[in-house]
């Protein structure tokens, strides 16, 4: 699952320093995907099966949202349970069957993997075609690991979107390029994004996830997939297996990344550059208007990543390129070369790069640095806070609509508001 | 395989985070995968502490699996040891590492550290949070406690005690403890050592100093404590000092203990719920029906406080500590109902409607229940979101928790003067049913309330601030063709019978808070009766049929 993608296109002359370190982590695991995820899939519930910790972790991410009849839950798994496999499965099955029964609107069921299930090999992928078998027409069943062993949080979500590869329709080897945009997006940056497509004149345009597990796009040779996130390894892989060819762009972060991101495909359709120009010029220039005041307030400031979503390093260059912002460190929990070849070509020369962690090797480094933002999660958050360091907490950036040329300026106002609130502050 | 959306309890390694978070001086280092570090937001968040919790987690991968996990997990203890330079540690595995097998207990010893090094056997899957802080303490008080002698004669100086159970993510730990500690400082009695919360693997090794121990929280401190008034021959008290009745057994006890005088601390009035309980705006809080669930320390005392301090009627009891569910089930026996010993919260909902309860005293969980069906609600107990670890002083214990306690549960009530006004001037203009909330002026009095109609209780799930305001937000719904969900939702009933027009009339009469029970209630006597239609008689025959 983590093993590292061939370099691709990475062009090592680019002049990053790119370090690996190994150590403790605090990083979510992918289980964590499923609070954004279920919001997308509207018909899909979200089964782990793992211990009372994955509950716990799902309840404490998930926050309130909890309450309102939410799409997950686990089947925690007892001591009974750990006697034997062949009961593991009975239960499962019972579980799920309780499940159904209570649920009737559930139409694509995942089990999700956890650390436990891994460990002990429980099959949930024999078991979510077993249940598939039983459960069809009306459910169909599949399985992913969002295991902390195996994924970091985004990688959950990349996990769910592989496993759903395989059964999307198949497109006519006949039939006109289309593209696909991979990537979980708030439904109000989706919209946003299929008007500009529109726009541009590329049809047809689908969306990985479909906001119905009955309405899974097709794909096949003539598909040209978009990732709109940096952290679909295996997505991207899974799609290129059944024929897709992935176009290289950066991500739809910022003006820049957002324009960069639509001449991808623009130029693949073959969109004329009048059109191109004509169809993003108004995006393009309220981003750039929306940036404008966020920049006095974040220029030459510097910036601290601890890794946590893969998306640090496209909030970099947007910070550093859009915003005129220093970077420190940029840690990433792993890094896709391939993916993230033309990000890093737009990274300032000797920006440093740290993929892994050793947490409190790297807090020395942020406390003897001590820049004047850091981004990390809610674990480090107060505690550096307490030492004197303004931060953003990164969970905020996966919950928010950050992507496309109108939220542009909101994803500048989530890095600029905690440098404000400071200024404010007089106790 | 138990399915679950909601936890009451996270698991035992969550239990050992509290104690050793709770403490100074120690560390604590978990076994345990990528990802299980989400427990830190528990403190750093919904404590708001400001510094990480005192824990090294080994957060092995899938590509460690295998003999490495074993040295991932020494050279985290050895890193962990040079970094922190703790006085004492513990070692232990979550539910992952569990079924690894690596024995942290073992490599630990192994590495022969010149602190005391505590394993910890926390059974994930069998235990649960408060079994493991109870087992995490039980287990340091038992390594580290060292028979000491008092320092001086008992005759020569003031009594002595240890306050054990506060820990961190305790709900209201920090302020019961002042509260405690001022108690006890008015008696002319000493504290010696606070555990776990703020004391030290030393602080834990002087333990047998005192003459006596207090344990606040039993499911945390009480094996600890047998286990001291085993070794070292100390008593303990473990009066629940919740309410007005408890804190005054609490404070005889520990004088009794002590050997001195409880009455200058109980002379004059300590605390103002008595008085407040005993005004005449209370008076409607007479029997009030009041549903108690929460860990067992704080339902057994709520349970006591709303019956014979408030005057309520108990309908139901219930906890998700097992450990308790004999107490649970004595307690419940007195106010003549069956308790609900679960930690499944849509068991829970459905007691809850089952109870047709008016107030509800839970924990966040209930919080969420009660507003979905449109009933008050107080917290009494953890799981607890970030609002109740609050800035204020806010402690359940002693004679200024009591004050705490009835504002806290009255609050989220209609007040009697206001319930009474209401019912007054139902028929005006400003108080009737459907006005709009005064203050938006004439011009939206035709617009219903926001939470009118099915909508009601969705609406006040984006809003995360404290109980549903009365004022604002009636109990039931107003509007008469959605009857509360509390009711059982006897909107098919009404195909059966139908009301007549001046019934109808009448009905809007009532006030709008117990109109839809009033509703209900009719149409269950005439579809009982097997009425075709409801008149004013029927109201009213209904009215003393039920009765309360």
């Amino acid at each position: 699952m983590n093993a590292h993608a061939k370099l691709g296109n990475f062009d090592p002359a680019c002049g990053v320093e790119i370090r690996q370190e190994r150590g403790q982590r605090a990083v979510f695991c992918g289980l964590t995907g499923i609070v954004w995820l279920h919001r997308k899939i509207q018909d899909a519930f979200f089964l782990v099966v793992g211990s009372r910790t994955c509950a716990h972790l799902i309840q404490s991410a998930a926050g309130v949202m909890i309450f309102a009849e939410p799409r997950f839950a686990t089947a925690i798994i007892d001591e009974r349970d750990l006697a034997g496999i062949a009961d593991m499965n009975d239960e499962l099955d019972r579980v799920v069957g309780r499940l159904i029964e209570r649920r009737p609107e559930i139409k694509l069921l995942f089990l999700v993997g956890s650390c436990p299930s891994e460990v002990i090999k429980l099959d949930l992928g024999r078991a979510a075609q077993r249940l598939s078998r039983g459960l069809s027409p009306q459910v169909r069943v599949l399985s992913y690991s969002g295991s902390g062993i195996e994924t970091t949080f985004t990688q959950g979500e990349d996990a769910c979107l592989a496993s759903l590869v395989p059964s999307m329709p198949a497109e006519a080897k006949d039939a006109a390029p289309s593209l696909l945009v991979v990537g979980a997006l708030a439904d109000v940056v989706e919209d946003q994004f299929a008007r500009i497509f529109a726009e541009l004149g590329i049809a047809p345009v689908r969306f990985l996830p479909a906001r119905r597990a009955g309405e899974m796009p097709p794909v096949g040779p003539n598909t040209l997939t978009l990732l709109a996130q940096p952290f679909l390894a295996d997505t991207a892989r899974a799609l290129e297996e059944r024929g897709a060819t992935r176009l290289a762009a950066p991500f739809p972060l910022g003006a820049e990344g957002t324009t960069g991101w639509l001449r991808a495909a623009a130029d693949a359709f073959s969109v004329a550059p009048a059109r191109f120009a004509a169809a993003t010029a108004a995006g393009s220039r309220r981003a750039e208007q929306a940036l404008a005041p966020y920049r006095a307030m974040l220029a030459r400031r510097r910036v601290f990543f601890f890794p946590d979503s893969q998306l640090e390093i496209p909030l970099a260059r947007f910070l550093s390129r859009e915003l005129g912002a220093e970077l420190v460190e940029v840690g990433t929990p792993y890094l896709h070369r391939g993916h993230l070849a033309d990000e890093l070509a737009l990274l300032p020369r000797g920006t440093t790069i740290v993929e892994g962690q050793d947490l409190d090797a790297q807090m020395d480094r942020c406390r003897a640095a001590r820049p004047d933002l850091t981004v990390c999660g809610l674990g480090l958050a107060n505690p550096l806070e307490a030492e004197g360091l303004a931060t953003k907490w990164s969970i905020e950036l996966l919950f928010t609509p950050i992507q496309g040329y109108d939220q542009a300026g909101d994803l500048a106002e989530l890095f600029a508001r905690p440098l404000v609130r400071r200024t404010r502050l007089e106790v | 395989m138990q399915l679950t959306i909601w936890t009451y309890e996270g698991p035992p390694h969550i239990g050992a985070m509290r104690v050793a978070t709770a403490m100074r001086g120690l560390h604590y280092v978990l076994h345990a995968p990528q990802g299980d570090t989400y427990a830190d937001l528990l403190f750093t968040m919904i404590e708001r502490r400001d510094a990480r919790p005192p824990v090294t987690y080994t957060t092995f991968q899938a590509r460690d699996l295998g003999a490495d996990t074993a040295a991932i997990f020494k050279n985290a203890v050895e890193a962990a040891y040079e970094r922190f330079r703790p006085e004492a540690m513990i070692v232990g595995a979550s539910c992952t590492a569990e079924l690894i097998q690596d024995d942290p207990g073992g490599l630990a010893k192994a590495l022969a550290l010149p602190i005391p090094v505590i394993p910890l056997d926390l059974p994930s899957y069998q235990k649960k949070e408060n079994w493991g802080a109870s087992e995490t303490f039980y287990r340091l008080v038992r390594t580290l406690a060292v028979p000491v002698k008092p320092t001086a004669p008992r005759e020569t100086r003031r009594p002595l005690c240890n306050i054990l159970g506060p820990t961190a993510l305790g709900f209201r730990h920090r302020d019961d403890l002042v509260e405690i500690r001022s108690l006890l400082g008015r008696l002319g009695i000493d504290v010696n050592v606070v555990a776990p919360l703020g004391a030290t693997p030393a602080d834990l090794g002087r333990l047998g100093e005192a003459d006596f121990n207090v344990v606040l929280y039993p499911e945390i401190a009480r094996a600890a404590g047998q286990h001291l008034h085993k070794t070292f021959g100390q008593p303990m008290v473990e009066t629940v000092p919740i309410g007005v009745q408890a804190t005054v057994r609490f404070v005889e006890e520990v004088a009794a203990l002590a050997g001195i005088d409880p009455a200058p601390v109980l002379d004059g009035a300590p605390s103002r719920l008595p008085w407040y309980s005993r005004s005449v705006d209370s008076t409607y809080l007479t029997g009030k029906r009041v549903f108690i669930f929460g860990d067992a320390t704080h339902a057994l005392a709520a349970a006591r406080v709303a019956s014979t301090e408030l005057g309520f009627k108990v309908v139901g009891l219930g906890t998700y500590t097992r450990e308790f569910a004999r107490e649970i089930r004595a307690e419940a026996a007195l106010h003549g109902i069956e308790a609900l010993v679960t930690d499944d919260y849509l068991d829970v909902e459905a007691a809850i409607q089952a109870s047709a309860a008016e107030l509800v005293l839970g924990t966040q969980m209930e919080r969420h229940i009660a507003k979905r069906l449109g009933l008050p609600c107080a917290v009494i107990s953890a799981p607890i979101h970030v609002q109740d670890f609050p800035a204020r002083h806010s402690p359940q214990m002693g004679f200024e928790g009591a004050n705490v306690l009835f504002d806290t549960w009255v609050h989220p009530l209609m007040m009697g003067l206001e319930e009474h006004l209401l019912g007054m001037f139902r028929e005006d203009n400003e108080f009737h049913a459907d006005a709009a909330p005064s203050h938006l002026g004439p011009a939206h009095q035709p617009v219903p309330p926001p939470f009118a109609g099915e909508g009601g209780p969705r609406v006040s799930e984006g809003r995360e601030r404290g109980a549903p305001v009365p004022e604002r937000s009636p109990p039931l719904p107003p509007a008469p063709q959605a009857p509360s969900p509390a009711e059982g939702g006897g909107s098919s009933s009404s195909a059966q019978s139908t009301w007549a027009p001046d019934a109808e009339k009448e009905l809007r009469k009532i006030p709008f808070f117990v109109r839809g029970k009033a509703r209900a209630n009719t149409e269950r006597f005439a579809r009982e009766r097997e009425l075709p239609l409801i008149t004013v008689e029927t109201l009213y025959d209904a009215k003393a049929h039920f009765g309360r």
